[in-house]
């Protein structure tokens, strides 16, 4: 092998790292199983609009987005006047960030654990893992709460949207069994036993599995949306300076090779 | 470069061309980081309009409220300090306030303030000199050594400068225009929003 | 005479202006025949006036205080006006120093460019290198999310091998706390970059001094014209390689923005997940690594079960680099002109270096890990301890007089 060869490859490996790294699902900060890919699309502003009003109705009870002001909620299309009747208390101002009155010190004594805030929590664990995390929640009687979870085992949440998706049981099944179960229940394999878990609906609730699936999806695309506001803008503007680079690639190729023509 | 032996047509286009390039380059860098040293949205928030209740301030009294962390002064003028008003005009530097940036337009009167309330004085409690706050110096006269012919205002007393009951410059002093008036309505429950008016957009 | 001719002449007549120009641009004569691996030594200056530009603006709206620290970063992203574009420029410049620098000193190794007489030019750029790890280490702690923590806590954990007290004086308290974040912000944004500039200086003048090394790695100054003194290889920095090196920034830019723009996380390598969540000292995270850039010296340090003698190899393994122009007894300076057991230890090398960096990254407790990676730092000090030998035993090339195309 020559060394040309040699530098062609190596010019080769670091492109590919590059590309790999640019296409690279990010690594999330997530112990346990395989997650469900969540069905979310950051342009669809009804969806996040959706998104946000759910988070105010059932999250921001105990969750603070400390870092987002209402006002940034512009930017998925809801006007002042919508995001003050809908989503803010009376006290509130527009510029306001989403804080909870939560007392911290009750919390820990309710839940084991502050509820953290939700700000930038879509950039720690994904948006799959939310999405999993959001639907597998199932009763636990063994647990404080009485609620447990697939994606976060032993979490210190209880299943606040169990009315509009139903109470889970994790029921053991033996893999024979297995086959023909429901669509769109979390499963799990339990490393070292050779029978599966599975969950069941034991009571349904207020929406059918594919309309709760589709309120977490938009729960989490507000989410994702909330853990970086910028991030829209931040392509629109790629795109231009990308396309300016490219341009300015091509004029400097050229100016360079009419400087070089003198070296021989 | 121009040493070399083919300084033709195509190359200097080619400079020309890669320096205009460049500098719209530069300026597209410079942008974001200039940008950056504007107020920050929690600037903004911070300093975004407030609700003053007007009701409590007596004839001849004023309050100070912060808006954009400045003092605003609501003065409640007497009749009589209204009447002087418009008596002080020969001794004023700009008394028919033709300085636009000085007030909104609906304060472009001899009170300098809005017709709902002609009593109601609203400004910016900041000298036009070099941004110390004046003092009140209401009481017409030599109650507080300001002169016999003192007609009421307020003094400065970093530099001097001296207003009259509606903020405005006196002449020979070193404030160059008269104090400024904040863009104010009064809101349907009666109460005084600063920092906003019909003309901008919403609270 | 114009008025710029004239301006020109008035500081002249003062300082030496036309003259560095000409000494250290338009007339400085560097070989004619550099490649792809020449363009990393500007776009190293590059970054560094990036990274300098955007710190200065980040530290306008960041507070070095544990208390506000994480908040002011999250501050700079969403309040701040095109903030989020100063902070994923200067986390994405981070990775990308190293990116570029780790090319350069590829490219010293390749082509001999530590040999006699450039010497001074490999151990000052061996010092900006460690320069920029504390430079890098420090800048990561000042986030102050879990990451940032933890990070730090270990890094400065191996001090304690070397001497407790050491540690607990870097700390300046008993765990990382404000005190340590404090200190680190002074020396990221202040001692660190003030020290980092002047051994760029400092590297600059001596290569100026002995000339710029080619990948035939031949000396251009042995064959001058007669008349001029201008080697007959050698052509004006000025404007030869400014407008090559331009097409350089413009592919530099365009991947670094594509990073920047729609990747700034680099898939985890470049911003961590567990970054984004607060330190929090009563909880470490399950499994912390070091950013990518520090990987293969971490593995290495891993690799070995006794603590001390762990630090010491990692130590060795940055340092062994400054020795690199005594060990090497070759005849030739190029990788073109050596035989190949040269190359085979080279490539050897440059493997075992990626392959360190990936297992850095990994869990420790997954069962190759440590296997691998003391094998592979056993490969990587072969490459420098068996370098007298085997650069001697060499079968290399005959040098041409003049340089390749």
């Amino acid at each position: 092998m020559s060394f040309r060869t040699s530098l062609l490859i190596a010019r080769g490996l670091a492109a590919l790292a590059l590309v790999s790294g640019l296409l690279a699902a990010p690594a999330f900060a997530n112990e346990g199983g395989a997650v469900d890919h969540a069905p979310i699309n950051m342009g669809d502003k009804a969806s996040l609009q959706r998104g946000a009003r759910t988070f105010a109705n059932y999250c921001q009870n105990c969750h603070s987005a400390q870092y987002l002001r209402y006002s940034k909620l512009t930017e998925i299309g809801l006007s002042e006047d919508e995001i003050k009747s809908n989503l803010m208390f009376a006290s509130e101002k527009i510029g306001d960030t989403m804080t909870v009155a939560l007392d911290k010190a009750e919390a820990k004594q309710w839940f084991g654990v502050v509820p953290p805030d939700l700000s930038v929590e879509a950039r720690v664990r994904g948006a799959d893992w939310l999405y999993t995390y959001l639907r597998t929640f199932y009763k636990d009687p063994s647990r404080p709460t009485g609620w447990n979870n697939l994606a976060y085992p032993n979490v210190g949440m209880p299943h606040v949207l169990y009315e509009l998706q139903g109470v889970q049981k994790l029921e053991e099944v033996k893999p024979a069994a297995e086959a023909g179960e429901g669509k769109g229940e979390g499963e799990k394999k339990e490393a070292g036993t050779e029978h599966h878990k599975k969950l069941v609906l034991a009571v349904p609730g207020k929406m059918t599995a594919l309309e709760y699936d589709q309120f977490t999806a938009d729960l989490v695309n507000y989410l994702v949306w909330m853990a970086e506001p910028a991030r829209a803008t931040r392509v629109q503007i790629g795109v231009l300076v990308i396309f300016f680079l490219t341009l300015t690639f091509f004029l400097m190729l050229a100016l360079k090779k009419e400087f070089w023509k003198d070296i021989h | 470069m121009s040493d070399s032996t083919s300084d033709h047509g195509r190359r200097r286009l080619l400079i020309g061309a890669s320096s205009l390039l460049g500098a719209a380059a530069v300026g597209a860098v410079a942008t974001p980081f200039v940008m950056s040293m504007l107020p920050s949205a929690r600037a903004k928030a911070a300093g975004a309009p407030v609700e003053v209740d007007v009701s409590k301030v007596e004839a001849g009294m004023m309050l100070t409220s912060e808006w954009r962390g400045q003092p605003v002064w609501v003065v409640n003028r007497t009749p009589e300090m209204i009447e002087q008003l418009g008596k002080n005009a020969s001794r004023l530097r700009d008394p028919q306030s033709e300085n636009t940036d000085q007030q909104p337009e609906y304060c472009k009167n001899t009170s300098r303030s809005r017709a709902e309330h002609p009593n109601l004085l609203v400004v910016v409690g900041i000298c036009t000199h070099l941004g110390c706050s004046p003092q009140d110096r209401m009481k017409a006269g030599n109650a507080a050594g300001m002169g016999d012919d003192w007609p009421g205002g307020f003094f400065c007393p970093c530099h001097g400068s001296k207003f009259d009951m509606a903020a405005r410059v006196f002449q020979g002093v070193p404030a160059p225009y008269n104090m400024r008036i904040p863009p104010h309505m009064y809101l349907p429950s009666g109460r005084l929003l600063v920092g906003a008016d019909e003309n901008t957009k919403g609270a | 005479m114009s008025t710029l001719t004239k301006v020109v002449g008035w500081v002249d007549d003062r300082f030496p202006l036309t003259s560095t120009w000409k000494a250290h641009i338009s007339e400085y004569y560097a070989p004619k025949n550099f490649n792809f691996w020449y363009y990393f030594g500007s776009l190293a200056m590059l970054v560094l006036v990036l990274q300098l530009v955007t710190g200065i603006f980040l530290t306008m709206n960041y507070k070095p205080d544990a208390r506000f620290a994480f908040a002011s970063v999250e501050y700079i992203m969403r309040d701040v006006n095109f903030g989020w574009l100063i902070r994923y420029m200067h986390s994405t410049g981070a990775s990308m120093f190293f990116v570029v620098v780790y090319l350069h000193m590829c490219r010293g190794l390749m082509y001999g460019s530590y040999r006699k007489p450039r010497e001074l030019v490999w151990i000052v750029g061996m010092a900006i290198y460690l320069c920029l790890m504390g430079e890098a280490f420090m800048g990561y702690l000042l986030p102050w999310g879990q990451m940032s923590y933890w990070g730090a806590q270990v890094i400065i954990s191996l001090f304690d091998a070397i001497s407790p007290p050491l540690a607990l004086w870097i700390r300046g308290d008993y765990v990382v706390s404000d005190a340590t974040l404090n200190r680190f912000f002074a020396f990221h944004v202040i001692a660190l970059p003030l020290v980092l500039v002047g051994l760029v200086l400092v590297h600059i003048i001596a290569l100026h001094e002995v000339g710029s090394n080619n990948p035939d790695g031949i000396d251009i100054k042995k064959n001058k014209d007669s008349k001029t003194g201008i080697p007959l290889d050698g052509i004006p920095f000025h404007p030869y390689y400014t407008v090559k090196d331009l097409v350089g920034v413009s592919v530099f830019l365009a991947i670094f923005s594509a990073v920047v723009f729609f990747a700034p996380e680099m898939g985890g390598y470049f911003l961590e997940a567990n970054n984004f969540i607060p330190a929090d000292p009563m909880k470490t995270p399950p499994h912390i690594a070091p950013v990518w850039y520090f990987t293969p010296f971490y593995a290495i340090l891993r690799a070995i079960p006794q603590k001390q003698m762990g630090v010491v190899a990692m130590g060795a393994a940055v340092a062994i680099f400054l020795a690199l122009p005594w060990l090497d007894r070759g005849i030739v300076r190029s990788i073109r002109y050596r035989g190949g057991l040269y190359k085979t230890f080279f490539g050897i090398f440059i493997v075992s270096f990626l392959i360190l960096g990936y297992m850095g990254t990994q869990d420790p407790n997954l069962w190759y890990v440590n296997p691998v990676s003391r094998v592979c730092a056993f490969l990587y000090f072969m490459f420098f301890l068996a370098m007298p030998i085997y650069t001697k035993l060499d079968k290399t090339r005959q040098v041409p007089d003049r340089v390749t195309a």
